[in-house]
């Protein structure tokens, strides 16, 4: 089986998805000829053209806005915005209208786009294009929010994200665009329904709930946590919105106890919603309360500070033993 | 309407004038909680809306283009539900009316005409967008990167901008810099031109021209409708605040309903009053028996596909109702 990268694999996802629908188009900055910053739509302009793949004027807000006027005239916009904070100029475009215009129009407007943004720290970048924005975009009706963690995730929710008739934020981890893994898409294989978790590694003395590289992070954790004989269960959120909470009750259900790692800032962060969902579903099987580990309440630093502010193997570790050594005062 | 006829806008220019004075009555009475006053841009609204041809064309409104929908022939009634809280957006249908739901944010759907436009180049459909905003809406960097974004790709659409004089408070001339809202279309690389927007037949041949050059291929254009908003910004505004009297005498003789009076026969005024005033008793009566959307609605159009939560929250509402 050939060896994939995550930025390879989301490329031949784009790639069938073009292939799959001609009302597919994908489009941002500097996304037709150079391919993508990070490459991930190399070589689609001259498989399809430039009028399926072009490149923009720098404008998030109008590369958002065009896209909701494309989708109103029947097209499934696929825009790129270059990098996660470069799409504050465009929340108006995202919150105000993409997400609503379903609604405005009594479901007769339709938004299947799908938000590509490269995501997260991780590789010591610099101001502006290191932020974790899920919270944000999962916290607005109408909105989807998708972040992958490996390769053949990356494909399979990608194509689920642009088959899916709702706008979705798609959140690439940039640390993992150039990890490898086995992976032939050409291949059968069961893939999760959309709104899915997904449990990477078993275990039963507490679970890690994780998202995007975070996931690789806390996988690497509980190989760590298995030398010293303690058995911890990694899921992979996948979904942002809408959580799996079914998944998350299942786990936490089984180990009783649950640590959520993020790279967003800890206030009304995802993991705080991450906790409240396993509190009401699981308040009777938790020995201990949900702990988090999240970037701080700072401005993501300066990449020689990164490491400082992204959750690291040992706080992660730190809370694992917080949750085991609970005891109800 | 293949050519401007002036009794034909006239006509559809007093039903406008008619339904703007009844919403602001309906407000008085408290049928409507607010309004959003057009009174005086009736030439420009009615007659640029007039000049789509609806089979192809599609048009992007803010909040204040009561004349709009009169001139495109959309359900009033259904226009105006959004202005009595039933529905933001209205009820209409804007796929068939081929006008957007009503948008209150001034400049953001200015980018939507690029995309659908846009769209329209790349499936030949032929028609062309036309987006409605204000003098003020023009100062949003939405606007600015919509023009761009249309000379770079010569898209068809129409920026039509109806440079109403005010912004809730602010004149113009603190808010518009470079001269003109078209002076700034040259930057873009786009055709221009200022329009006495209350005169209907220069409006209605100005926008078909703009439309159907766009169409051809010819790409985009700016167009600049000079005319006075003659009553308050909102029905809770007091213009009284920061405009005289004198200033809104001064536009009282360039009424475009008077203007276009003046060149019809006693008869005709009479025949469009009589016929204002019929659709109007109509459209009111529509509007007063609208009901309250059923509360199940408020679950209902956030997705295509609703989440779970969504649904357990829908279960929870209802469950909430029944006990």
């Amino acid at each position: 089986m050939p060896e994939l990268s995550l930025q390879k694999a989301l490329n031949l996802a784009l790639q069938h998805a073009c292939e799959d629908d001609d009302r597919v188009l994908i489009f941002g900055e500097d996304v037709g000829t150079l391919g993508g910053v990070f490459r991930v739509t190399d070589g689609l302009r001259a498989k399809f053209g430039e009028d399926r793949v072009f490149d923009t004027p720098l404008a998030e807000s109008a590369i958002m806005g065009m896209a909701v006027g494309l989708a109103m005239h029947g097209w499934r916009p696929v825009p790129e915005i270059q990098f996660d904070g470069f799409s504050y100029p465009a929340v108006d475009q995202i919150v105000n209208q993409m997400a609503r215009m379903h609604y405005r129009s009594r479901g007769v407007l339709n938004m299947p786009i799908t938000l590509r943004l490269p995501s997260f720290g991780g590789i010591r970048a610099p101001e502006h294009h290191s932020e974790s924005l899920e919270a944000l975009f999962a916290h607005v009706p109408g909105l989807k929010v998708v972040s992958p963690s490996t390769p053949s995730e990356g494909y399979h929710l990608l194509r689920q994200a642009i088959a899916d008739p709702d706008p979705v934020i798609f959140l690439e981890p940039k640390p993992r665009y150039w990890q490898r893994e086995s992976f032939d898409p050409t291949e059968p294989v069961e893939v999760l329904p959309p709104g899915t978790s997904r449990v990477v590694r078993e275990g039963k003395h507490a679970t890690l709930v994780a998202w995007g590289a975070m996931v690789a992070r806390c996988k690497q954790v509980a190989e760590l946590a298995a030398e010293d004989g303690v058995e911890l269960e990694v899921l992979d959120l996948r979904w942002l919105k809408p959580i799996d909470t079914d998944g998350l009750a299942a786990s936490v259900a089984k180990t009783r106890r649950a640590v959520v790692v993020h790279e967003a800032p800890l206030t009304a962060g995802l993991g705080g919603e991450v906790s409240a969902l396993v509190t009401e579903r699981c308040f009777g099987d938790l020995r201990a309360p949900v702990q988090r580990v999240t970037g701080y309440d700072v401005p993501v630093p300066s990449g020689e500070l990164e490491d400082q502010y992204l959750p690291s193997v040992d706080r992660i570790l730190t809370a694992v033993q917080t949750t085991l050594e609970y005891r109800r005062g | 309407m293949d050519a401007a006829d002036l009794r034909t806008l006239h006509r559809l220019m007093l039903v406008a004038r008619r339904l703007d004075e009844e919403a602001i009555a309906l407000q008085r009475q408290g049928v409507l909680p607010a309004y959003a006053p057009a009174k005086g841009q009736e030439a420009a609204q009615v007659a640029s809306g007039a000049a789509l041809d609806l089979n192809r064309d599609f048009a992007f409104p803010t909040y204040r283009e009561v004349g709009v929908a009169v001139g495109m022939g959309v359900d009033l009634a259904a226009y105006l539900a959004s202005h009595r809280n039933i529905w933001h957006g209205g009820l209409y249908d804007p796929q068939s009316s081929r006008l957007a739901p009503l948008n209150a944010i001034v400049g953001g759907p200015v980018l939507h005409a690029v995309g659908w436009a846009m769209g329209a180049k790349l499936d030949g459909t032929g028609g062309a967008a036309i987006a409605y905003f204000g003098d003020g809406a023009s100062s949003q960097g939405d606007v600015h990167e919509a023009m761009n974004f249309a000379g770079v790709y010569r898209l068809p659409v129409v920026f039509f901008c109806q440079n109403n004089g005010w912004a809730i408070s602010v004149p113009t001339e603190r808010q518009v810099a470079g001269g003109s809202v078209a002076a700034r279309a040259a930057s873009y690389g786009i055709e221009s031109l200022r329009v006495d927007g209350n005169d209907a037949v220069a409006v209605f041949e100005a926008t078909r021209a703009a439309l159907e050059r766009a169409r051809d291929g010819g790409g985009p254009t700016v167009i600049e409708a000079m005319t006075y908003r003659m009553g308050p910004h909102s029905t809770s505004d007091d213009p009284g605040r920061y405009r005289t009297l004198e200033d809104e005498q001064a536009w009282t003789g360039r009424d475009p309903l008077v203007v276009a009076a003046q060149q019809l026969t006693a008869d005709e005024v009479a025949a469009a009053e009589e016929n204002a005033a019929a659709v109007v008793r109509e459209v009111r009566e529509s509007l007063v028996s609208l009901d309250v959307r059923p509360g199940e609605e408020l679950f209902s159009f956030v997705y295509r596909e609703p989440t779970k939560s969504l649904l357990a929250q829908q279960r929870a509402w209802k469950e909430h109702l029944d006990a």
